[in-house]
């Protein structure tokens, strides 16, 4: 009897965890398999604005949690993924976003390494420019004196 | 003068990372400038955290300058910056306004009991559904909303002296004179 109590207070046990493990993971209802992956692909694009190394799929933050939520509703009420974007863009600022629009303030971003590619390709041809220049007459009067200027680095 | 070229070089480099260090020390780079300032609070209607039958909106709050004090009972932080808020509550110029944030009821009253209530309102969100329209994502935040319902500052983390002296007091003071 009492070998009876105990396996069916284990057994209690065992599925109170089981219930409490199956609400942590919290499973959204999605209807179908479609609606899933635009889902994860969505949350996956945008940034948590706590954890700011972490997309919102990612996260375990509580605001990410509730955030994946809130983006679960709008697409249940039919919204499209720029006006969900948009809809976060308004609260918590481009800083949700991982890949930053185009703008007037992220020129700098965007165009930044193309600037520097140039400056450093005018570095270049003007350095070959100046050497050529300076060894030509050398190589000619065929001093080794003179080639060595070009390159002591 | 070509052989000092790298040496200049390095040294830009090693300023550029000097500015990097100088400029991390003075700002929080995980706080988020909010896209709200100088728009108008979002609607929300919330309930009083002791009243729970009454309800705070945001056209209620109309008239009058306050500051909102987004707050929880597990928030670490939280109880940092409540003893500056408590002391600074009666000078401050406008009502101090608590959010508070995801929290059960009963711990956020046991909370206040031992830390003390400086609020002359206090709303809560249990859910959160409410602070996501205000872009709160961590607690504490505050909000300074003017007498048309306009935000005019936000802080995010929690307010020192030096926030308070700084940046709130100078914002109080740079608020439109309310209608008398």
């Amino acid at each position: 009897m009492r070998a009876l109590l105990r396996a069916l207070l284990l057994m209690t046990l065992l599925l109170c965890t089981s219930a409490a493990l199956a609400q942590a993971i919290e499973p959204l209802p999605f209807k179908d398999h479609a609606e899933e992956v635009r889902y994860q692909h969505l949350t996956a694009q945008l940034r948590c604005p706590m954890c700011q190394n972490e997309t919102l799929a990612d996260s375990n933050a509580p605001i990410a949690r509730d955030l994946r939520n809130q983006i679960f509703q709008l697409m249940q009420h039919g919204q499209t993924d720029a006006q969900i974007k948009q809809y976060l863009v308004d609260r918590y600022s481009e800083f949700v976003l991982y890949d930053p629009p185009v703008a007037r303030n992220t020129w700098l971003l965007w165009f930044g390494p193309l600037l520097i590619l140039l400056v450093g390709a005018a570095a270049v041809v003007a350095t070959i420019r100046k050497r050529s220049r300076s060894v030509t007459p050398s190589m000619s009067a065929a001093t080794p004196t003179a080639l060595d200027e070009g390159d002591d680095w | 003068m070509s052989r000092l070229i790298p040496f200049i070089g390095f040294l830009l480099l090693a300023g550029l990372l000097g500015f990097g260090i100088w400029w991390n020390t003075g700002h929080d780079q995980t706080a988020i400038p909010s896209p709200l300032i100088n728009k108008p609070a979002p609607d929300f209607k919330l309930p009083l955290l002791y009243e729970p039958t009454q309800t705070v909106t945001r056209e209620s709050l109309l008239g009058k300058a306050y500051l909102l004090n987004v707050f929880a009972s597990w928030c670490i932080e939280c109880g940092v910056e409540h003893p500056v808020l408590q002391a600074a509550a009666p000078t401050l110029g406008v009502a101090l306004v608590g959010y508070n944030y995801k929290d059960a009821p009963d711990d956020a009253k046991a909370w206040l009991a031992t830390h003390g209530n400086p609020y002359s309102l206090l709303m809560a969100d249990t859910s959160g559904q409410t602070a996501i329209d205000f872009g709160v994502y961590a607690a504490p935040e505050s909000f300074l909303v003017d007498a048309h319902g306009v935000i005019r500052y936000k802080h995010i983390g929690p307010i020192t002296p030096e926030v308070l002296d700084n940046e709130l007091k100078p914002a109080i003071a740079a608020l439109p004179q309310e209608p008398r």
